[in-house]
């Protein structure tokens, strides 16, 4: 790290302190003009990955997927089967790459840890009063701290956009620094719920917001409101995360998450990722597709691919 | 890393001919001395086609064949019934836009993208739009009863081979008038795909009227005196050539000339889309854009941090092959122009801008330029007066509006102009004052055939597109 990210890690660091001070910051960043943003997104959507490209960035995708049940009805058996897919997503094929993480209700995650315990798959909840984020802080915090002791070694958290719509900012960051520290070394995805947040200026200054407090993540979506994620939001999200590295040389994390269904779609965001913020993101570790049904799509072109002939769904497991 | 395999679009699309001759009175004929040049495509230099050059004889007969069209069938003929013809041209371009688009990028040398996406839907959607207009011209505001001029002299530039031809014939036709076109020498194909197309709509002989040829060929054309109109797009030196040819006759003429447009970037500037403009402005069609932003105004308050951003959006172009789908910038068209952006380009250097490209491997063959950027330069410099029209961004500072506007303004031309900011009421102020013919806010290089295009001073004079396009069609 440069001298000058230092010094300025450390003066974005000082916002946090005062509410005039993180206003101040968030409402100088550089707006974001609607149809340029979304222009822009489209004309990425219209690369031809084919081949030797496509191959490559399926696997990638599928070693990206965050699976993801998020029910009332979820079960241990559910869950349990959920694991296991995560493990191996394609029985017939010991090639095929295990996914990133799975995703559950905390209450669920002592039995997927069971499963995935000494595997690479990495174990996420969601907490912090998922998905509305509308109860006491405490009752937050305890949730995350229930979910860590459990075996989740990634948390993702759902922002207070009542604060935040409210322009209380300093509210909602000191409740991801609470989060973050209740996390102790598990990962903090911060899930900024984009469809209530509606304009990117403010998907711009929440994913901001959400660096500063020390997120590790940025994430679009519950998937549990309408509006889940757009290329154009990441593509907004996927700058601020370029930015804040120049900025501090700490590197965020960003995961798309809901309405993500095909193949298709998700080369479209590998394309955004590699041509918006580098290499540097591709990869599991820095880039995470929130998603169920994507894994089957993915497998089957991946079998598609590698046979040259389509299988029909009965050949994937469903879950 | 995430690399791109190739994604080549086919050729088998196009059914290429070895030789075409000239298209007059609905059938394709030989030229009268059988002069003929060769068509290249300028990614490999390989030849596509053999096309006739149109001599003085060959000029006689496409008029005489265009004003007997007029007086026998087209000017008489009611406005829905050549709405009919017209409707039915755009749905034949349409049904046949991946043959025209992978031809048009084969002999322009244009990214099949820009083809696909931007070129061949703005040709079709100017023919469906004047289509709309054949019935309707005494409501387009020139009063009760406009007539048609009657012959009309097209000669159009190889930028946008297809679409200068839609932007021309179009209108044209929708007011009644029958043409003779001239399509630029190194960019005739897709003109004469058009011609068949045209039979194919069994559009009556003598209707459109399609001569290939170099220079000379325009002038004869121009100079016929059985021509009412003229239309020109092409350089300003050729348009002020065409205009002494022309005066006092009765001749009436549209010229749409050369451009140094100023793209001007505020402090309050949505950065990253305005980076997206910059790079659309100037590197879009490798910058053989008329309407080009080629002059680059950044307040300089935030020269640096949009430098280099737009510098990191540049590493990302793919320079190569027009027709693979994922190519973002083609070849240069050909060895004349690219030798005229070299010229320019060192020309920059020597007066002392100081010069940047990403890295980017070039092909061997075929005429290619690397995406290009000039700093430090000045209002005295060759390339912040001169057009290139190629994709090389001469970058300015300024420091209130007031000097935008003034440095923007400061240039023969006004053909566009681009606007970035936040604040609406900065927008409007400056789109005031700027002389240009079309100012984009906060986008850049934006078309539609209902909205008129055209220039200021040196830039020319009448607009095309749009209700206006129609009045230098018709006798008002």
């Amino acid at each position: 790290m440069t001298a000058t990210t230092t010094s300025a890690r450390s003066e974005l660091s000082e916002l946090g302190r005062s509410e005039t001070a993180l206003r101040t910051f968030l409402h100088g960043l550089p707006g974001v003009d609607q149809v340029g943003a979304e222009q822009r997104a489209a004309q990425l959507g219209t690369r031809s990955i084919k081949t030797t490209a496509k191959a490559q960035a399926i696997d990638l995708a599928i070693r990206m997927v965050d699976l993801t049940t998020l029910e009332g009805a979820d079960t241990p058996g559910k869950v349990r089967a959920l694991a296991a897919k995560a493990l191996r997503p394609d029985p017939a094929d010991p090639s095929c790459p295990h996914v990133g993480a799975v995703c559950v209700y905390p209450a669920m995650v002592p039995y997927v840890a069971e499963v995935l315990r000494g595997s690479a798959v990495h174990l996420a909840s969601v907490a912090t009063a998922f998905p509305s984020g509308q109860a006491p802080l405490e009752i937050k915090l305890a949730d995350t701290r229930a979910a860590v002791a459990a075996g989740a070694d990634e948390i993702d958290m759902v922002i207070n956009r009542s604060a935040f719509l409210s322009g209380r900012y300093k509210e909602v960051y000191d409740e991801i620094v609470a989060t973050k520290e209740a996390c102790g070394d598990a990962h903090l995805k911060v899930i900024l719920e984009t469809g209530e947040l509606a304009t990117y200026d403010n998907v711009r200054r929440a994913s901001w917001l959400a660096m500063l407090a020390g997120g590790d993540f940025i994430k679009t979506s519950t998937g549990k409101v309408p509006i889940a994620a757009t290329m154009p939001v990441s593509l907004v999200m996927l700058e601020a995360v370029r930015d804040f590295r120049e900025a501090t040389g700490r590197q965020v994390g960003v995961k798309p998450a809901g309405g993500i269904k095909t193949t298709k779609d998700a080369i479209k965001y590998l394309v955004m990722v590699n041509e918006t913020v580098g290499p540097d993101w591709l990869d599991p570790d820095w880039f995470r597709f929130g998603a169920s049904s994507l894994l089957n799509d993915l497998l089957m072109q991946r079998t598609k691919l590698t046979t040259g002939t389509y299988s029909g769904p009965d050949y994937f497991t469903l879950d | 890393m995430f690399e791109y395999a190739p994604a080549p679009e086919s050729r088998s699309v196009v059914d290429l001919k070895p030789s075409y001759g000239l298209f007059i009175d609905g059938k394709f004929v030989d030229p009268a001395d059988g002069g003929s040049s060769k068509s290249i495509n300028p990614a490999s230099e390989e030849v596509l086609a053999e096309v006739a050059e149109a001599g003085t004889p060959d000029v006689e007969r496409a008029v005489r064949a265009a004003r007997k069209a007029y007086d026998k069938v087209w000017g008489p003929m009611p406005g829905r019934d050549r709405a009919k013809y017209l409707y039915r041209i755009a749905r034949l371009i349409q049904e046949r836009s991946r043959e025209l688009a992978v031809l048009e990028s084969l002999d322009n040398g244009k990214p099949i993208r820009e083809s696909r996406d931007v070129d061949l839907p703005l040709v079709a959607a100017h023919f469906f739009y004047y289509a709309g207009w054949a019935d309707k011209l005494e409501h387009a505001g020139f009063g009760g009863n406009p007539q048609p001029i009657g012959v009309a002299a097209q000669v159009i530039p190889w930028n946008f081979p297809l679409l200068m031809l839609a932007w021309k014939i179009a209108p044209a036709l929708a007011a009644g008038n029958t043409v003779v076109l001239k399509p630029a020498e190194t960019t005739p194909l897709t003109a004469l795909l058009f011609a068949e197309i045209c039979q194919q709509a069994d559009l009556p002989a003598g209707v459109v009227n399609i001569l290939t040829g170099a220079g000379d060929t325009g002038r004869a054309l121009v100079e016929h005196p059985g021509v009412d109109k003229v239309a020109f797009t092409g350089s300003t030196e050729v348009g002020r050539a065409i205009a002494r040819s022309i005066a006092g006759t009765r001749k009436k003429l549209t010229l749409e000339l050369g451009g140094k447009a100023a793209n001007i970037v505020f402090d309050d500037a949505p950065i990253d889309q305005a980076v997206e403009g910059i790079v659309n402005g100037i590197f879009f069609n490798q910058g053989h854009v008329c309407c080009a932003g080629s002059r680059l105004l950044v307040q300089e308050n935030v020269a640096d941090r949009v430098l280099e951003s737009l510098k990191r959006r540049m590493a990302q172009l793919r320079v190569g092959d027009p027709l693979d789908k994922n190519t973002d910038v083609g070849a240069i068209n050909s060895a004349a122009q690219l030798e005229r952006i070299r010229e320019l380009s060192d020309a920059g250097s020597a007066e002392g801008a100081e010069r940047w490209s990403p890295p980017c491997e070039l092909p061997d063959r075929g005429f290619w330029f690397a995406p290009t950027i000039f700093t430090g330069v000045t209002q005295a410099h060759r390339i912040a007066r001169e057009e290139i029209f190629g994709p090389v961004l001469s970058v300015l500072t300024f420091r209130t509006p007031a000097e935008a506007v003034e440095k923007a303004n400061n240039t023969p031309y006004g053909l566009s102009a681009g606007i970035w900011t936040d604040k609406g009421s900065r927008i409007l102020w400056m789109a005031d004052r700027l002389r240009a013919g079309v100012v984009w806010a906060n986008t850049f290089n934006k078309f539609d055939p209902t909205s008129p295009f055209g220039g200021y001073k040196e830039s020319g004079y009448g607009r095309e597109g749009g209700r206006h396009g129609l009045e230098g069609y018709l006798n008002v």
